[in-house]
């Protein structure tokens, strides 16, 4: 019955593609809707979401799209099925889900409309023909990141901030520590997470990370790469608090450039950012449904899953020069990130 | 005691049509303030909340709030409070589903092992904090309280060091599958043949019919039985109750293990009628609204399955709210608000009863 259902749904996709190739450009192409669902904390994290967003706002400049954004507030798998529901009832077509918590609500949604197409992001566990998994090679660009740190570093210390301790975020110690040690094989990284699962509070935590900042900083650890969403703005603070006090620490950011939505103050400490392109990936599954064709095509062959993982060689994940306070170090990781892309370096994703 | 006298009648009815009142208008100028129509609302989520398909959403969400509510009363009625069913159900849920897939066993045998596993380890995690009160005299608000904490970080580090399936790809840690004989069945085939339609994403978990015998032997229990009566009468009055021969502190002891146990199985409907694993997407704060529904509905078996089912509907009906562009914690408002007006609305009715039964006295006294 499902195999019918792909069937008749690659037959729709291309009709629908060629339609749109022979149709006279007079005819407007049917309007696309975006569905765009985030999980708990939504638009306006200044990290994870709001990148999902600023790539949800670049198509809609781009291609006129209109969209309808969701959020969940419990946070139970029946919620977010409930809201992917909605959305697909609605005619919200494609539909992108922001989180891998969602992987078992959207397969369900999506076995149930074979005519949307649906996006995922952090997950690549969802095989089916209407659904695309996009991840990203997070421990690549931290492994930049880690390189960039320990250059900057003056006592060899340096600290990373999780902000749940969970899988995904220990792909970005295990690269950040891999790229501090492969460049400073004396330095120290001090590992702490914001919170334990299941308090996912860590993500949006500043207070907590500000503390656990400033005891990295009295501990003589110099660079703090925060991977904790809205948390690493208690790192930012902490930095700006020590530079009152005439002490230089350097903060890195994470997923988006957070040099952009910094203060001033905060500015002059943040040396770069470990970039996570959520928002492209968001931009490739409109853009995909905007001229109409399957989510299938953002397939990636190579990664050998149903969709595509964003790393280094595609520019999914990377660091910023935002500041121009890593401009000096730019041969280095250059000659790191070309490495990895000729897979002369691999990367860990397990601390 | 209680006659059909129309002012008693009327008394009965004030505070439930009072708190509705107080927390319709409560909401009403939530939604005003970010300058939208409650009645949009309102409508939109009667219309979407009344579908089949959400009326079935309801049922589910409301199973697990009834079995927390009802671990709840327990204590409740025994002059206890156990805020820990959240971690209770947590670590129930966690070793059932973990233990569960480990084993096959004859269907309706696998899925009572697995009860029993989440019953026995509900019950342990609260028996501590019931050797506590009753040996140590530590308050239980508190360290079931405490023990939520820990039941957070226990269950993380064993799903994520001993407990996981490494065999997915998933950033979802999960713990293996629960094999079909220990999946709860689905109530669907059972409303089909009542002439209910099958709905997109429908269902009904099939611990509901459990939670419905649950509630009976609740009922049965507290107000039937010589324990049930021993358990209400240390909790209104723990000293009379010592004069008359009851063991009190036995009765703290067993009240609260007892609700560990009946919490321990409030994760398991969505465990074994739905994800068949214990992963990371476990609905967490379960055993916190459960106190708002084992107080709405006064510790009584129908009047919590009442209130579980007005916070399912709520729930569920104020999800289409973002499709109007309307706040979706809207619903966090109306919730609260119908919680504290209704025990407000409670108290004050109370106290007038009081008043006008001691006026009544007044008057047989001068007579």
């Amino acid at each position: 019955m499902k195999k019918i259902f792909r069937l008749v749904a690659v037959v729709a996709a291309t009709t629908l593609a060629v339609t749109a190739l022979v149709a006279p450009s007079a005819t407007a192409a049917p309007k696309v809707k975006v569905g765009l669902a985030y999980d708990i904390g939504g638009r306006g994290d200044k990290s994870f979401n709001d990148s999902a967003a600023a790539g949800l706002d670049a198509a809609k400049k781009k291609f006129g799209v209109s969209a309808k954004e969701v959020t969940v507030t419990t946070g139970s798998d029946a919620e977010r099925e409930d809201k992917l529901r909605l959305l697909a009832a609605a005619g919200y077509n494609p539909i992108i889900a922001v989180g891998f918590l969602y992987a078992g609500p959207i397969k369900a949604v999506a076995s149930d409309y074979p005519n949307t197409q649906f996006g995922i992001i952090d997950d690549s566990s969802v095989a089916l023909l209407n659904v695309a998994g996009l991840v990203f090679a997070e421990e690549q660009g931290s492994y930049l990141a880690g390189v960039a740190a320990a250059l900057a570093s003056k006592s060899g210390k340096i600290g990373y901030i999780g902000g749940v301790r969970i899988p995904l975020l220990q792909k970005f110690e295990a690269g950040f520590v891999a790229g501090v040690k492969a460049t400073k094989k004396s330095a120290s990284v001090d590992v702490k997470y914001v919170t334990e699962f299941p308090d996912f509070s860590g993500f949006n935590d500043p207070a907590k990370a500000k503390v656990i900042a400033k005891g990295m900083i009295d501990k003589g650890i110099d660079v703090i790469y925060s991977a904790a969403g809205g948390s690493g703005a208690g790192n930012f603070a902490a930095a700006t608090d020590a530079a009152k006090a005439g002490k230089k620490i350097w903060t890195i950011g994470v997923d988006s450039d957070q040099y952009q939505t910094a203060s001033a103050d905060e500015k002059k400490n943040m040396l770069t950012s470990m970039i996570k392109r959520v928002d492209r990936a968001v931009y490739d599954v409109i853009a995909t449904a905007v001229v109409g064709s399957s989510v299938n095509d953002v397939l990636d062959a190579t990664a050998g899953i149903y969709g595509r993982q964003y790393n280094l060689a595609l520019d999914g994940v990377g660091v910023s020069y935002s500041g121009g306070y890593i401009t000096k170090y730019k041969a280095q990781i250059d000659k790191a990130a070309a490495a990895i892309k000729s897979g002369k370096i691999k990367v860990p994703t397990k601390p | 005691m209680k006659g059909f006298k129309p002012s008693g009648f009327l008394l009965a009815l004030a505070a439930p049509v009072a708190a509705a009142v107080v927390s319709i208008i409560i909401s009403s100028l939530a939604v005003l303030a970010t300058h939208k129509s409650p009645i949009d609302a309102y409508k939109t989520m009667w219309e979407f909340g009344t579908t089949s398909g959400s009326l079935m959403q309801m049922l589910n969400t409301a199973t697990p709030y009834y079995i927390a509510a009802i671990a709840i009363a327990i204590t409740f009625r025994a002059g206890l409070f156990n805020i820990g069913v959240e971690g209770q159900l947590r670590l129930g849920a966690m070793f059932g589903a973990y233990l569960g897939a480990m084993f096959v066993l004859p269907p309706v045998i696998h899925i009572l092992a697995i009860m029993v596993i989440a019953m026995t380890i509900g019950g342990l995690w609260a028996a501590i904090a019931g050797y506590l009160k009753v040996k140590r005299g530590v308050s239980e608000v508190i360290s079931t309280i405490m023990l939520n904490s820990l039941a957070g970080g226990l269950s993380s580090y064993l799903l994520a060091n001993r407990f996981m399936d490494r065999t997915t790809a998933s950033n979802n840690m999960s713990t293996k599958e629960i094999p079909a004989s220990g999946q709860f069945p689905d109530l669907m085939p059972l409303l089909n043949k009542l002439g209910v339609e099958d709905q997109p994403g429908g269902g009904v978990y099939g611990m509901l019919l459990f939670a419905v015998v649950l509630g009976v032997i609740f009922w049965f229990v507290i107000n039937r039985t010589r324990f049930g009566f021993e358990l209400r009468a240390s909790g209104a009055n723990p000293i009379a109750a010592r004069v008359s021969g009851v063991n009190s502190k036995r009765m703290t002891f067993v009240a609260l293990a007892l609700s560990g146990a009946v919490a321990g199985l409030a994760g398991l409907p969505a465990v074994l009628g739905d994800t068949h694993a214990f992963n990371m997407g476990f609905r967490t704060g379960i055993g916190f609204s459960a106190i708002a529904v084992a107080l709405l509905g006064r510790n009584n078996a129908v009047g919590m399955a009442i209130s579980a089912l007005l916070f399912g509907f709520l729930e569920v009906s104020s999800r289409s709210l973002e499709l109007i562009d309307i706040a979706p914690e809207t619903y966090v408002i109306m919730q609260g608000s119908i919680l504290l007006s209704s025990v407000i609305a409670y108290e004050v009715v109370r106290r007038y009863k009081i008043t006008l039964q001691s006026n009544e006295l007044a008057k047989v006294a001068e007579a």
